[in-house]
């Protein structure tokens, strides 16, 4: 802990200045750059609260998925908690601009979804909870189309009970 | 208390590739506590990881996120020591920024 508030107070020093300082000591949760500060208002709330994978995909692309053998997913087969499943995709289709993990069986099968900038590789690594022994699917956009894999976790003890 | 951000990038042959961590609690709104009543939702919304002022990697987070969530991405155009800006806006309106510098 002593390293880290040092770190912090090195880089508030020498970084960004005093807003920098602040932030890194936790005190006052400033945006050091408001440009490209998140507001969340691009959040796609109605696809976060869709239950269903095709419907999902249909709500947050306005297409269907078809599968693919380019997209590589990257997970366990048996997660033993159910809460921290590590889940990696990766793709060899051109021109990628987003990507997005869906979990079949949770409440709302949206887990996640990234934008893809032009220049980033599209590879992303995440960490999800699964309610049970469900599919996991990838939708990858390649040139405007969504192209998905799916994988199936067997989840022992679940990540959504109390 | 320092960030709640931990970040590493390291570019090699013209690749960065960035882990962030997260400390984020990352309730689903589904569980309950040990009263019976339930955690209501908190979860980070939107991640972004910029460099010169522009996007290179947006999440788009649900509920179904892991608590304090992690990260892995790729992206070119960087080079050594070239500063990264990594912030985050829950659903609860609270955020944090922090910058990291490319190793």
């Amino acid at each position: 802990m002593t390293d880290q508030r040092r770190r912090g107070f090195l880089k508030g020093m020498l970084g960004v200045g005093v807003a920098g300082f602040a932030l890194g000591s936790g005190i006052v949760p400033l945006r050091v750059e408001a440009a490209t500060a998140p507001d969340g208002s691009d959040w796609p709330e109605k696809a976060f609260k869709t239950p269903g994978v095709d419907e999902t995909i249909a709500e947050l692309y306005g297409m269907e998925a078809n599968e693919s053998d380019q997209i590589t997913m990257d997970l366990p087969t048996i997660a033993q908690n159910g809460a921290v499943v590590p889940v990696s995709v990766e793709t060899t289709l051109p021109n990628v601009t987003g990507i997005a993990l869906l979990v079949a069986k949770n409440p709302n099968a949206l887990a996640a979804y990234f934008d893809i900038p032009e220049g980033t590789l599209p590879f992303v690594s995440n960490r999800l909870k699964m309610a049970e022994t469900t599919d996991v699917v990838a939708v990858v956009i390649s040139d405007g189309k969504a192209y998905k894999a799916t994988q199936n976790v067997k989840v022992t003890v679940g990540g959504c009970g109390g | 208390m320092a960030s709640s951000i931990r970040v590493r990038a390291v570019e090699n042959n013209g690749v960065t590739a960035l882990k962030a961590l997260v400390r984020h609690p990352m309730d689903s709104g589904f569980v309950k506590d040990s009263a019976g009543n339930v955690i209501p939702a908190h979860f980070i919304k939107v991640l972004t990881i910029s460099h010169n002022g522009k996007n290179v990697f947006v999440a788009n987070w649900g509920p179904a996120v892991s608590k304090d969530p992690f990260l892995e991405c790729r992206f070119k155009g960087a080079k050594k020591g070239d500063e990264l800006t990594i912030s985050w806006i829950d659903n609860e309106g609270a955020s944090d920024s922090t910058t990291a510098t490319i190793a």
